[in-house]
Formats: structure tokens, C-alpha cells, sequence
């Protein structure tokens, strides 16, 4: 048996002993004899050794690839030593939601710095704790907007899969109804828009900055027609790709979130990640989730402490903003000491080298026989080509060659991303297998 | 005072992380679409940066630091094995989009994580895609709310909760379009059997009850609970929190229960890392699987490993397939562990809870009499009326021994409630440490009550201006 009891058998007799009992079964009177199980049936216990040899065989099976050119929602930047040097630190590690401030000061600061960091980064007032990833972030905005008078959302046709399979479920929940805008050319048909908010007036309108397929969005003509139609604007941003492009603050959106994932999380077959919310004054109190507030102690000094918690569950029980209470503190904290260390020039140039890695790639592949860019308008670090060859094959062959693809889109498209991790030695190389496989 | 980041940074000052190669960025995107707003980061050395959150780890407190017995939260301890395969490359480093005969190693984690958590709950299927506790129980109540739709038992609009529940039950029924009917408790939270049958009826979708309850009482009439909302046709949710009690030796599924959600960092040991990341994993027998949020791993003929989409499949809850890491530390702890290692826990967990209960007891008032499971609630009305202590006074006063509070005012029938829950990781020395000190901090309240008002006096920083902080609310820097 393995585990990690303090206790040893003596302390344990005398614990029973203090307590007037003889065995430990006793303590379990209340519970119905039928129900009392001897065990579950699942292996026994075992040693560290044997523990760590199986967990490891199975990462075993799984291949790391070296050259990676996918993104489609979750994206390999690199990732600076120090972050995982101070999110492995015990104290944030092992702690739990910081309801005693006095002795939490420590993450109630670190959520204070990731707050404001994501307020400058997104240009909007206010920002919360985190929830659990960018999908979620999209759904808990969506119902911020809740309008029993205009029950419906309206979500880009070209936001990731995932956010609108999310946001789906949750209005499945909610009973609000949730309609598609549709595209022209990869694009959010704005023509098209218009008369879906004529048709029926909308709560909210969900935009996603640079779209799934890569390109960049004329956010600005957007976000004027839905204000034409007291409609909010939500818009879910790339945070790397934010330090280059227009704000959401800036473009004059209620609501910004997003998939904070590339602010120094690993890939980790898709999770932990992190939703950034943030939102203008008139939809601060509307948030989701924990808020970390500046105040001042007894003594006067600066504290921090959490704030507006008449807003959660706990206190309004079903009339809360949100269910929400486990966030991701840690992917915030992550998120942070990223941003810390790459400071604005370092994040600049995660985004720019992304940029144009990607436009290299993009050329390079163009360049070869059957391959052609499915959209021409600007685009940021993904793509979509169409492929001489199936993409399913074309995949398979790069794999051998320990290079992770594209995305085969299920439309005979490939949808490419190429990072800063891509450096120009990679990029020749898939060119040449590619070239190899496609002859 | 601690500085903020904002204020230790430095124009120009910076870390060399990646090459400086010059990028014309507007030869490729339009200049109207580029960012005006000046990105107002901070600029900082490594140094810098490391000294700054060295110096917010100190004015931290975690389960390493220390005695942590935070009711309803499972403070135990995170085994560092957990740690290092979750950092493992060969799962951090795997995109959630690779071909599957890449992916066969995180397959198999979630295929055994959802196969031993089915046996320990008692359940047919698992899914562990929900990030949290919150989210395993909405997305338990959309399984339900799918399953009346496809009866075409859509009148079923109604979530039972009791009125010591957390708060995150009737929270999460609101999120899923069901509304509320709050039924009492006894004294020892107990759900009143009278008030639960007056209360069950056609419009009943489920009844939410967590077991052991908020009280730390294993509700003795579990069978006739379950029974009477099932023979009123409504579904019975477990809320899987205080599970820690009775894991390897109880399991919901017997108690009668249809869906559960679980808290991989309470009951399975992974670290609550602040705030988070959790994972709340969903089981549920085999009539509401085929609604699970999907996908799920599943072992195929042969060996290997592949997706199953359930063929109601209620959706997606969340990107992907949940917070892989967490479960990858989960089920490191449950090959650890194992089927006798978890009932030891339980047991060790329990005992714990009644050895701190007893040496308090002579003292404090319980809010109820006899055994409690893994957690118990002390009452400090009386103290309260005697000496004009709170429970927030002795809670603050704790702070000043170098240990965490107890879970304060929940759960709401219990005034001026402290909820204590020690778990199995702590020895007989950790607990009679901790029970002088509550002792001690009992006989000052009625010695010198006022340096308990005025407590905390010891940490960094005393009792905080809530009520200003909500009133004028300053949430980034510069506000």
C-alpha cells in the first residue's frame, strides 16, 4: 500500500483511544452496512518507483514532436526559464483561493498584477481572476450579456470550433439562443451581419481577433455596425497577437477574453489553460469569478483582498453572476511572470517573428506545385492552403519525418501556424519534405 | 511594504529571450489595424523578477507552509511525484490536435483516469472535461436537463437543494435553466425526510445533496433519500466535495446517486495551486451516458487507444479535453494509493477530523453531537453572546499561529460557523499543536477579548477595509 499517512500505528491507537473507540471501523456507525464496501475494485497500492515506471511509459507512447506547425487554439511559444521557475514555487503551488487575506497578500498581488497586465494588454478597465480556458471565457461572456428582451447571440462563423461547440452547450443551459454569422471569403460577411441584427435585435455579437483561420478581422467596421444596433461587442483576442493589433479597448469593445494559453503554458494535450475576461466600467460588476480589489489594512496600509463578491455564488447562491469558483490561478500567475518577462518589446517581438515566420511559410509552400493560399487578406500567424495531396496523407508523411503538420481541415484545406519556435532552419525543412512527399 | 511589478520596472530594461531579428511588421499587416495603445508592460531584469515573486511567495501560505484545515476544501498534502510526471515532456509538450497513434500515452491516461474513477464512484462512465467542481455540476445538471428532453419529461424544471448546501448547487441550476427549490435541514444537516416528500413532485428534475453533508455528518437516511426522488421520477446529483470521507470505502452509485461530479484537487491530492487549476470530472450510470460531454478516451480491441463522441453528447463544456495535467496527477495518486491506500485515507482522514473535534469539544460548541466524518463545525454563537468573540476573531487570531483558518460562516444554518477539516495528511503532533492553540485563543476570548478583535497582529499585513475595497473599487493598477 502506498500513500502518505503521517500517522503511525501507536499515534493511531491512541488516537481511537482518546475518542473511547477500539477500532477505526467504528468512526463509520452511520453509514449503512450494505453500503460499506471492503474495497473498490482497482489495483492496490504500489511504490513511487513503480508508480513513476508506469506514468512514465505511458508519456512514453505519446511523440514530442521538434518542429511543430500547428496552432488551431493552442499554440508553442517559447517559454522563458524564470516562468517555471516561480509557478513551481511551493507557496503559490499549494494554496488554496486566497479567502484569508493577512496571510494571502502574496497571490492576491500576483492576481492584482495579472488583472492590470490583461487590462493593458486588452485596453478595457477591468479584468477578472481567470476562468478555466478561452471557450469558457467566450460562454461566461456571452451570458454577461443576458437581455430577456433580445434572448439571442449572435458568434462569428469563424471563431475556433471549440468556442462556439462552448458556447453552444452553455446556451443549451441558459436557453438562450445563439446564432451563427456567416463568412465571405474566411471573413465575417458584414453585409450579412447587418441583416442578421436587423432581423432580430441581439444581446451580443462574439468576434474572434485573428480569426480561426488566421486572418485579421476589420474589427473597427465591425464594431460599428453592431453598435449601430445597441448590440455588445465581445471580442476574443489572441494575447501574443494583441501586442501588435488594435485593442479591443481601442476598437470600442464591452467584453474582451480569450485563451491565455500562449502567455507561457505549454501545449499539455490541452489543459490546463487560461480565460482572460476583462470589460468596460459599465460591465465590471457583470464578471464572472473571483476579483482581486486594492484596499488598506488597519494600520493603513495598501492591501489586497477579493472584491465584489456579492457578485458570486457563495453569497447570491442562484442569483449569482456565475457557478464559477476553481479558476486557473496558476495559468494566471503563468500568464504574468510571462508577461513580466518579456516586458512589451519582448512580446512585441514573440508576435512579429510569429508574423513573419508565418508569411515565410506561407510563401515557401505557395511556392510549391498545388499549393495555393485559400484567402488573400491579411493574415496574422495561421493559414490555410489548399493541398495537392489529402491533408490526412500529407500529415502522416511530415510525421514520420517528426514534423506535426498543419491542420487537416476537414474541407481538403490545411490550416498552418508558424511561431517564433519556428526559426528559418525549420521552416527549410519542412519545405524540403514537403517538397519530397507532395512530388 | 511590497512593491508592485508596475513599480520596480525600468524604461529599457529588459531579458534577452529571443533573437533580436529585426521585423517590418507592416509589410504584412495594414497600419490601420495596428495596435496605437502604447503596451504598458513592465520592463524588468530577471533579477528583478525573481526577487519580486520570492518576496509575494513569502507573504504566501500554502499546505507546504503549513497547518491548512479549510472545511470543504481538502487541504492535504500534494505529493511531489504528481508534480514531476505532470511536467513530464511527454505530456506537456504534446498538442491537444496531434494524429492519435501520437497521443496513445495521453489516451491511456484518460481512458484509466475515467475507468478507475467510474469504480470508485460507483459510476458506469466518466468524462473529464470540466475544469472545476462548479463546472461538474452544470455540466451534470445539463446531463440531466438532455435526459428529461429526451423523455419528453420537459415539465421537470425543478433542482432540489438543501439549505446547508454549498452555494456553488444552487448556483450551477441556474446556469443550466433549472430553478431552485430550497428544502431544510435538520440539526445535524441532516435532510428532513417530511419536508423532502412534500417537496418532490412532477416537476422534479434532480435533487443535488453532497454525503457527508456540510455538517460532516454521513446522512444515515441516504437510501430513503435517494428512493423518495427517484419514485417521484426526478434524478439524484451527487456534489462530490466532501468525497475525501468515504473514498474507497462508500460509493455514491450505491447510495443511490445517477450522476457525480468529483474534485480531483480535494479527494486525488492535486494542488489547488491558489485558486486553481482543478478539474471536476463527471460520472454517471450507464442510462446518462450516452449525453457525456465528449470526447472520452476509450481502450479499443488490440490495445490501443482512440475517441468515443457519445451518441447524445450533450457538447463540449470546455476546449479540448479538460485539464489534462490535473488528471495526469490524479492518476498518479491513485496508482499510489490504490484500492487499500484510498480507504486508509478516508479512514486516517475521519480519524483525524474526530481526535481535533474531541480535544476542542470541551471548549468550543459543536453544531452537532456525536461522531462527524472528515470535517466538523464548531458554533461560536455562545461564545459570541458571552465575550463578544466571532468566529472571525478566533479565525484571525489562528492567523497569528502560523496556521490556516477554518472555513468561516459556512455552512449557513450554523452561526457564527467555523468549519474545520484537517484531512489524513496531518500527524497526531500537527493536530495537538493546533489544538492548544484553538484552546489558548478559547481562554483569551474570555481573558482579553480584545486583542482578539484586533488580531491578526503578527502577518504582514492586519484586517483589511472590505467594505471599502467593494464600495470603491480599485482593480488594476493606476485605478
Amino acid at each position: 500500500m502506498g500513500g502518505y499517512l503521517p500517522v503511525d500505528p501507536a499515534s493511531q491507537r491512541q488516537m481511537l483511544a482518546a475518542l473511547g473507540l477500539s477500532s477505526a471501523e467504528e468512526l463509520f456507525a452511520d453509514v449503512p452496512r450494505e453500503m460499506l464496501m471492503k474495497q473498490v475494485d482497482i489495483p492496490q497500492g504500489q511504490s513511487e518507483m513503480e508508480t513513476e515506471k508506469a506514468m512514465r511509459q505511458m508519456a512514453g507512447k505519446n511523440k514530442v514532436f521538434a518542429s511543430v506547425f500547428r496552432g488551431a487554439g493552442a499554440y508553442r511559444h517559447y517559454i522563458p526559464a524564470i516562468v517555471k521557475n516561480v509557478t513551481a514555487k511551493e507557496e503559490f503551488v499549494t494554496a488554496y483561493t486566497p479567502y484569508q487575506a493577512e496571510i494571502s497578500q502574496g497571490i492576491l498581488q500576483a492576481i492584482y498584477e495579472y488583472q492590470t497586465m490583461i487590462c493593458r494588454l486588452t485596453g478595457m478597465d477591468a479584468a477578472n481572476a481567470s476562468v478555466y480556458d478561452g471557450a469558457t471565457a467566450a460562454a461566461e461572456a456571452l451570458a454577461m450579456c443576458w437581455d430577456k428582451k433580445k434572448p439571442l447571440a449572435i458568434v462569428a462563423a469563424s471563431a475556433p470550433p471549440q468556442v462556439i461547440q462552448v458556447c453552444q452547450t452553455y446556451c443549451f443551459g441558459s436557453g438562450m439562443e445563439l446564432a451563427i454569422a456567416p463568412l465571405r471569403n474566411g471573413l465575417v460577411d458584414k453585409k450579412a451581419l447587418r441583416q442578421l441584427l436587423q432581423d432580430r435585435p441581439a444581446a451580443c455579437f462574439y468576434l474572434q481577433q485573428p480569426n480561426y483561420f488566421g486572418l485579421i478581422e476589420d474589427a473597427a467596421g465591425i464594431a460599428e455596425i453592431v453598435r449601430e444596433h445597441k448590440t455588445k461587442l465581445i471580442m476574443g483576442v489572441n494575447p501574443v497577437a494583441a501586442a501588435l493589433l488594435q485593442t479591443p479597448g481601442e476598437i470600442g469593445a464591452d467584453i474582451a477574453v480569450g485563451e491565455g494559453q500562449p502567455l507561457g503554458m505549454p501545449l499539455s494535450f490541452g489543459g490546463p489553460y487560461l480565460g482572460f475576461m476583462a470589460a468596460n466600467k459599465a460591465m465590471m460588476r457583470k464578471l464572472p469569478g473571483r476579483i482581486v480589489g486594492e484596499t488598506t489594512d488597519n494600520r493603513g496600509n495598501r492591501a489586497f483582498v477579493l472584491t465584489l463578491q456579492a457578485r458570486e455564488q457563495h453569497i447570491r447562491r442562484e442569483k449569482a453572476s456565475s457557478n464559477i469558483c476553481s479558476n486557473q490561478a496558476l495559468c494566471a500567475l503563468t500568464a504574468s511572470v510571462y508577461m513580466a518577462a518579456m516586458g512589451p518589446a519582448g512580446l512585441r517581438q514573440a508576435a512579429s517573428l510569429s508574423v513573419a515566420a508565418a508569411h515565410r511559410l506561407a510563401e515557401g509552400l505557395c511556392a510549391i506545385p498545388g499549393f495555393s493560399l485559400r484567402y488573400k487578406s491579411p493574415f496574422f500567424h495561421e493559414f490555410v492552403t489548399e493541398c495537392p495531396v489529402t491533408p490526412a496523407y500529407l500529415e502522416e508523411r511530415l510525421a514520420e519525418r517528426g514534423i506535426l503538420s498543419g491542420l487537416p481541415l476537414e474541407d481538403g484545406g490545411m490550416l498552418w501556424c508558424a511561431t517564433e519556435m519556428n526559426d528559418q532552419a525549420q521552416i527549410d525543412a519542412l519545405l524540403q519534405a514537403v517538397r519530397e512527399v507532395t512530388v | 511594504m511590497t512593491m508592485l511589478i508596475f513599480e520596480r520596472s525600468g524604461q529599457g530594461r529588459r531579458l534577452s529571450l529571443l533573437p533580436e531579428t529585426p521585423v517590418d511588421v507592416e509589410q504584412y499587416i495594414p497600419g490601420e489595424c495596428l495596435r496605437r495603445q502604447d503596451l504598458d508592460l513592465p520592463q524588468l531584469s530577471e533579477n528583478d523578477i525573481s526577487r519580486h515573486y520570492t518576496e509575494l511567495a513569502k507573504r504566501s501560505h500554502g499546505v507546504n507552509d503549513g497547518f491548512y484545515p479549510l472545511g470543504s476544501c481538502t487541504m492535504k498534502y500534494n505529493p511531489k511525484l504528481n508534480e514531476e510526471m505532470a511536467a513530464s515532456a511527454g505530456f506537456c509538450d504534446i498538442h491537444p490536435l496531434q494524429p492519435l497513434d501520437t497521443v496513445q500515452g495521453c489516451l491511456q491516461v484518460m481512458a484509466d483516469a475515467q475507468k478507475y474513477l467510474a469504480e470508485i464512484t460507483g459510476m458506469d462512465a466518466v468524462s473529464l472535461q470540466p475544469g472545476a467542481g462548479a463546472h461538474g455540476e452544470f455540466t451534470g445538471l445539463l446531463l440531466i436537463k438532455a435526459y428529461l428532453r429526451s423523455l419528453g419529461q420537459d415539465g421537470r424544471t425543478k433542482i432540489i437543494v438543501p439549505d446547508s448546501a454549498h452555494g456553488t448547487n444552487p448556483a450551477s441550476a441556474a446556469m443550466a435553466g433549472f430553478s431552485v427549490i430550497n428544502v431544510p435541514s435538520d440539526p445535524q444537516g441532516d435532510v428532513d425526510l417530511a419536508a423532502l416528500k412534500e417537496a418532490v413532485g412532477e416537476d422534479t428534475a434532480a435533487l443535488m445533496l453532497t454525503n457527508p453533508n456540510t455538517l460532516g455528518r454521513f446522512d444515515k437516511n441516504i437510501l430513503q433519500i435517494t428512493q423518495i426522488v427517484h419514485a417521484a421520477g426526478g434524478l439524484c446529483y451527487y456534489d462530490g466535495a466532501n468525497l475525501n470521507a468515504v473514498v474507497g470505502l462508500v460509493r455514491p452509485g450505491d447510495m443511490g446517486f445517477d450522476v457525480v461530479h468529483l474534485n480531483l484537487h480535494k479527494t486525488f491530492s492535486t494542488p489547488h495551486g491558489g485558486g486553481g487549476p482543478g478539474s471536476g470530472p463527471v460520472g454517471c450510470k450507464s442510462f446518462l451516458a450516452p449525453f457525456l460531454p465528449g470526447p472520452l478516451a476509450a481502450e479499443e480491441p488490440g490495445g490501443s487507444y482512440g475517441w468515443h463522441l457519445p451518441v447524445q453528447c450533450i457538447g463540449a463544456v470546455k476546449a479540448f479535453y479538460g485539464n489534462f495535467l490535473v488528471a495526469v496527477k490524479a492518476l498518479s495518486y491513485i496508482l499510489t494509493l490504490g484500492a487499500d491506500g484510498l480507504a486508509a485515507a478516508a479512514t486516517q482522514a475521519v480519524l483525524n477530523a474526530n481526535y481535533l473535534m474531541k480535544q476542542l469539544s470541551g471548549s468550543y460548541d459543536m453544531a452537532c453531537d456525536g461522531l462527524c466524518m472528515h470535517e466538523f463545525v464548531m458554533s461560536l454563537e455562545k461564545l459570541k453572546q458571552e465575550t463578544g468573540v466571532s468566529a472571525m476573531d478566533v479565525a484571525k487570531a489562528i492567523l497569528d499561529c502560523h496556521m490556516y483558518p477554518p472555513t468561516m460562516y459556512f455552512p449557513l444554518i450554523v452561526h457564527e460557523a467555523l468549519m474545520v477539516e484537517p484531512t489524513e495528511t496531518e500527524s497526531k503532533e500537527t493536530l495537538d499543536q493546533a489544538a492548544q492553540a484553538y484552546l489558548e485563543i478559547y481562554r483569551r476570548a474570555f481573558s482579553d477579548p480584545e486583542s482578539l478583535h484586533n488580531a491578526p497582529c503578527g502577518t504582514v499585513i492586519g484586517r483589511v477595509d472590505e467594505v471599502g475595497a467593494a464600495r470603491n473599487p480599485r482593480l488594476k493598477y493606476g485605478d
